[in-house]
């Protein structure tokens, strides 16, 4: 089978795969890159626990082949942390928002792109942007204090 | 670190700490059961049943073998013979024998160098079916006519006359029942439903395996319990449990869906016939939902005497509950004795059957068979207060179990905080807001027993004063900070200094999965005991140090110290002096405690849930939610809240929209998150808690184990919420819209 | 599979008049990745329209009206000032499928080509009057939207046929569009039952109404009888009650694992009623 020449942008870096034509970019992430933190909870677009910026715009990365990815810019959680963490990471470590972790990077980089628009939304706005983002162990009570928390502090309020 | 109210004295334990492994799990870094790669790793895909009962008339594997690129495909013809029992039923699941037993059970499975081209070779093989006669629903599966769907499973225990898929039969009681009737004002009885939900974990089930020709192998797995994935795939593969060295990842979710074996045999049967060559196997969502897990699902029987005053007299449940095709699945030993755990009443039968039907092999789910059981008798309860008009939280108080009670299912409760729970719940401001039109309001309290098991745990002392600890309970929603926090306490260190590790098989004593809400209890008690070992040994280098008794030594604040003024006098030696020459004293210093846990406390715990129903559609909304739980004591109140707050969420999935839903032809038609629907954040208030804290007399430091009796009040809260806000009771769960509107209308008459 | 990447409709529509076997267009792929990954479908050729100009632009036309490109994802639409005022019950419609995530991909054109009755933005650009551009073999021509879907996952669309561009008519004077669907959850579901009610006012007197009812049928059904039950009415508790029975009247529902058939028959009347309460109060220029 062919397999696509791939050139594109992952978290700042240039990045080129060769990928087959059925791959999807969540695939390509983890599997040609290395970037692992990018999780696969159903592949279908449901769980969210794949998503991903695309020049700009919050994707789940399951739903995307790679060779849609050429000449993209790409971010995803491994990306998001500087030298210090984004105020949204530690806000999560602080409030106890995660338990198993899994579906934290999908919800860090989703919630991450709520705050760009967004930047002080209501509980409800939370709520409904991440609706696509599926968390089993919290209840997602503590998930949205800690983004509320985050954006306090993005805005300087906190 | 603000400390929450204590007023225990403890330094560390009661405060909230930044979890260990926080940082990677923020980052991306955290490696789960998919996210490991070996050189040279090979692919793997199953091939699955699309039938829910069929004779295998035939596997061809050539089409797949032939394609460049595939290295293995293995059929049960590659696993051992001769299993029995639970090994059987493991080996049966793990991949079909002459007969696939339910849609999704796995007939074959091959390995190639892609994840692409194993599904690729995973279509090309051909299995001939001969469909046979299937049944999915619990009382169906043992009604007159159901077809058989394996002979002779039925135990000693069945009684005469019963449908031949009917496996176990299980009665208790005391008191005397009819005359507890008789003393009743009113006796009602009806039968409630619950369908299967799965645990709905977001990671898939993932492993590597590795394994030669000598039989010997390694497993990297997302898995609440690597001594059980070892014990199982050693069994099922025919080799010896030493062989094979189990590591567990970080684990993506399991609420007790990860404590059994699915993949993993398959992927060392592949690595072996591969030549030894790693395999990688990772579950797709719909495989997931098809062929692992679920819970059972159950149609009950209950009947309660009570008076006007809201004393029950008597109670009665007969339940039946499926959980797959095989037995031994369904949670029908733990669903009876949670039927009343919560009540003291003097004449109580319980009757249960398993019944096995045409369904994935049930796994545990959360309080395996405490939320159905609740379902049923809380309902009942609430039903018949609402009869005679009474407050469903005074008919608790009243009939509630408390201290030195006598247990529904035996023993005497020893210390326990039911009653508490209800008082607080009592006091709460969501208790009192007023309800608006088509608004209601439901109670209902329920129990877990917890668990101790089998528990190995060491701690070694640094050169530096520090302490790491190993464990065999993978961490799924906080434990290594709980546990450090404990060891901290304990050694009067600060908790940074404390490092807890989940270890592999080979690094300690066989160790029973993260379940039974005993990681924090189990573990943290084993922990505390080998840091008390630790810190004998301490104690003894500094009485050797000083030249005197150590029983003349005692140890506080992180260091040794002289006992009394008799004993001599000398500085403080502390943990850090006498870790930096503990070399030259004697040589390292560690600790290591394993038991098998007891003096478990259970957790009782009472939910208030208001909600709102929309009167032309049947559609319910969840207005304001409370969770009151007795935690013995909370070592970390926030990841106690959050497994509050998980349990409940997880409880109102089940109440409102979560089931299986299975075809004519008995496929399951909703193997997606799309259709099986768990709550998202937009359907949900904030959960709000009240940690009520009655210290275990079990535990050094009072902790009951806190994460599983938190699903069981939300089912029947939830459909007594829904009958007040509708006039229409609902005796079956889910209470899915059209269910709802079709009660609604009916009330109305 | 062969992964194509046309610059031009034209390039596009022979492509897929040439491909021997399983074709599908790829817009935002939502779909057809999802049924990909199930296995339902394995495409030979794969045709990825967003290399083709202008394919992600809203252009207002000189007319008043609206064309859409077909790779103009759902969070595109839901931003567009100038398409929310004219036509907020399509911008809804489109903006209730999937999750934030899906609305960065999901197009228009997707959720009509996939064939589903319960599309979430088919019905509300049936009650506009919406019409598509399609181009084919022997070029273009335009048809209305009702016309493309012919049952679950399928379209009268023939070999070699796509949608190259959406478009909604002038909005015009005192007229209001909405739509609603029934869901279990408040997100993330797929509609059991939806409605959208597009309708025009004379004062307070509806003269114009287009209602189309979504997954109570295999395809969206334009209910006349349903718009006739309100024209001439100012939407009062008799008009409405109308509209109701119309509506249940019109729902030729199945019973399956998202919604029994009595469910959906007597939920579309609700939708339909409260749909068209929020188009008249838009067409007052009351509601948001």
């Amino acid at each position: 089978m062919t397999k696509i020449h791939v050139t594109t942008t992952v978290n700042g870096d240039p990045a080129e795969f060769l990928a087959d034509p059925r791959e999807t970019l969540l695939d390509a992430l983890r599997d040609q890159l290395g970037l692992t933190g990018t999780k696969e909870g159903c592949g279908t677009g449901d769980c969210g626990a794949c998503s991903v910026i695309v020049d700009g715009v919050l994707v789940c990365s399951c739903l995307m082949l790679a060779a849609e990815a050429e000449g993209k810019t790409v971010e995803t959680i491994e990306g998001m942390a500087g030298e210090e963490l984004h105020p949204l990471q530690r806000q999560f470590i602080e409030h106890a928002a995660l338990q198993c972790g899994f579906c934290t990077p999908g919800i860090l980089v989703a919630a991450k792109a709520l705050l760009e628009r967004n930047p002080d939304p209501t509980d409800t706005e939370i709520r409904y942007w991440l609706a696509g983002n599926l968390c089993r162990c919290t209840g997602y009570d503590k998930i949205i204090r800690a983004v509320q928390d985050a954006a306090a502090e993005m805005r300087g309020a906190a | 670190m603000a400390k929450d109210e204590l007023k225990s004295g403890y330094k560390l334990i009661g405060t909230r700490p930044n979890r260990p492994d926080g940082l990677d799990k923020v980052t991306g870094r955290a490696r789960y059961g998919a996210d490991f790669s070996l050189p040279g790793m090979l692919h793997a895909a199953v091939v699955r049943s699309p039938h829910a009962h069929a004779r295998i008339k035939n596997i061809d594997v050539s089409k797949a073998l032939a394609l460049d690129g595939v290295k293995a495909v293995v059929t049960r013809a590659d696993l051992p013979t001769g299993l029995s029992g639970e090994d059987l039923n493991l080996q049966d699941n793990t991949l079909a024998g002459d007969r696939v037993l339910y849609d999704g059970h796995a007939v074959a499975a091959v390995a190639a160098t892609s994840a692409l081209l194993a599904k690729d070779a995973a279509r090309l093989i051909a299995v001939e079916y001969e469909i046979l006669p299937h049944v999915t629903d619990v009382d169906a599966a043992m009604a007159p006519g159901a077809p058989v769907i394996r002979e002779g499973v039925a135990d000693y225990s069945v009684p005469e006359g019963m449908h031949p898929n009917v496996a176990r039969y299980m009665a208790f009681g005391h008191g005397d029942l009819e005359a507890g009737l008789a003393a009743a004002d009113i006796v009602r009885e009806h039968t409630y439903k619950t369908e299967a939900t799965h645990q709905g974990y977001i990671e898939p089930h993932a492993c590597v395996g590795q394994m030669g020709e000598d039989g010997r192998g390694e497993m990297w797995v997302c898995t609440q319990g690597h001594w059980y994935i070892r014990r199982m795939c050693a069994a099922v593969l025919g080799i010896e449990a030493a062989n094979l060295r189990v590591t567990p990842s970080e684990i993506g979710g399991g609420f007790g869906g990860k404590t059994t074996i699915f993949i993993e045999p398959l992927a060392l049967a592949l690595s072996k016939k591969a030549g030894g060559r790693p395999v990688k196997l990772v579950m797709t969502r719909s495989e997931v939902l098809r062929a692992t897990g679920p819970t059972a699902s159950a149609s009950m029987d209950v009947k309660l005497g009570m008076k006007r005053d809201g004393t029950i007299t008597a109670g009665q449940v007969f339940f039946r509950m499926q959980g797959g095709a095989f037995v031994g699945m369904s949670p029908i030993g733990e669903a009876l004795p949670c039927a009343f755990a919560c009540y003291d009443i003097p004449a109580l039968k319980h009757e249960a059957v398993e019944v096995i039907a045409n369904r994935p092999k049930a796994a545990a789910y959360r309080a395996p068979g405490s939320p159905m059981a609740a379902f049923a008798v809380e309902s009942l309860v609430d039903e018949m207060c609402r009869e005679l008009g009474l407050d469903p939280i005074e008919v608790r108080l009243k009939n509630g179990a408390k201290n030195g009670s006598r247990s529904s299912y035996g023993p005497d409760y020893t210390v326990i905080g039911l009653q508490e729970t209800l008082e607080a719940a009592k006091a709460h401001p969501n208790y009192k807001v007023p309800l608006g039109p088509n608004q209601g309001r439901g109670v209902a309290s329920g129990f877990w027993f917890n668990h101790g098991g089998e528990t190995s745990v060491s701690l070694a002392v640094g050169e530096d004063g520090t302490a790491t600890v190993s464990i065999g309970t993978p961490d799924i929603g906080g434990s290594r900070a709980s546990i450090g926090l404990m060891v901290a306490e304990f050694l009067g260190i600060p908790y940074e200094n404390v490092r807890v590790s989940v270890v592999e098989t080979g690094a300690l004593g066989v160790n029973e999965p993260t379940h039974g809400s005993r990681a924090t209890f189990a573990s943290g008690k084993a922990a505390v005991e080998a840091a008390r070992q630790a810190v004998a040994e301490m104690c003894r280098r500094a009485a050797a140090d000083w030249g005197i008794d150590p029983d003349a030594v005692e140890w506080k604040d992180g260091a040794a110290h002289p006992a009394g003024p008799n004993a001599g006098k000398f500085p403080p030696m502390s943990i850090g002096e006498i870790g930096a020459k503990m070399g030259s004293t004697g040589g390292p210093i560690s600790g290591h405690h394993e038991v098998t846990a007891e003096g478990v406390g259970a957790s009782f715990g009472t939910h208030v849930v208001d909600v709102e129903v929309d009167p032309e559609t049947g559609r319910t909304t969840v207005l304001r939610y409370l969770v009151v739980q007795d935690a013995g004591t909370a070592i970390h109140p926030a990841y106690v809240e959050g497994q509050y707050q998980g349990g409940a969420v997880q409880g109102i999935g089940w109440a409102l929209n979560e089931e299986y839903v299975y075809g004519a032809d008995g496929r399951l038609q909703n193997p997606v998150f799309l259709d099986y629907r768990v709550p998202v954040a937009s359907d949900l208030p904030m959960i709000d808690t009240v940690i009520v804290e009655v210290p275990n007399p079990g535990h050094p430091y009072g902790v009951r184990g806190v994460g599983e009796t938190g699903i069981t009040p939300p089912l029947p809260a939830i459909a007594a919420a829904v009958a007040g806000a509708t006039g229409a009771r609902i005796r079956s769960l889910p209470l899915s819209p059209p269910k709802v509107l079709a009660a609604i209308k009916a009330a109305k008459g | 599979m062969r992964y194509h990447k046309p610059t031009s409709f034209t390039d596009a529509s022979a492509i897929a008049a040439a491909a021997p076997g399983t074709l599908r267009f790829l817009a935002g792929g939502t779909d057809v990745l999802v049924q990909m990954r199930a296995g339902m479908v394995q495409p030979d050729d794969l045709i990825d329209l967003k290399h083709i100009p202008d394919v992600g632009e809203i252009r207002q036309t000189a007319d008043g009206g609206w064309r859409i490109g077909i790779a103009v994802p759902g969070v595109v639409l839901g931003a567009h000032e100038g398409l929310k005022r004219d036509w907020p019950g399509v911008v809804e419609g489109m903006n209730l499928v999937g999750s934030t995530q899906v609305q960065g991909r999901a197009t228009l054109a997707g959720n009509l080509c996939n064939g589903s009755p319960a599309a979430d933005s088919v019905p509300g650009m049936i009650a506009a009057g919406a019409r598509v551009e399609v181009t084919g073999p022997k070029g273009s021509r335009e048809i209305a939207v009702e016309q493309i879907p012919a049952g679950p996952g399928k379209t009268n669309l023939t070999k070699g046929e796509l949608i190259s561009a959406i478009l909604l008519p002038p909005r015009g004077k005192n007229g209001g569009d909405a739509y609603l669907r029934f869901i279990p959850r408040t997100e993330m579901d797929i509609a059991v039952v939806g409605c959208a009610v597009n309708l025009r006012l004379d004062v307070d007197k509806i003269i114009e109404a287009r209602v189309a009812l979504g997954a109570v049928a295999p395809t969206v059904i334009l209910s006349e009888a349903a718009a006739r039950a309100i024209i001439g009415t100012t939407l009062d508790a008799s008009a409405l009650q109308a509209l109701t029975s119309a509506a249940e009247a019109g729902a030729k529902p199945i019973s399956d694992k998202r919604g029994t058939a009595e469910f959906r028959t007597e939920v579309v009347g609700v939708l339909a009623r409260r749909a068209a309460k929020i188009a008249y109060d838009r067409a007052k220029g009351q509601g948001k």
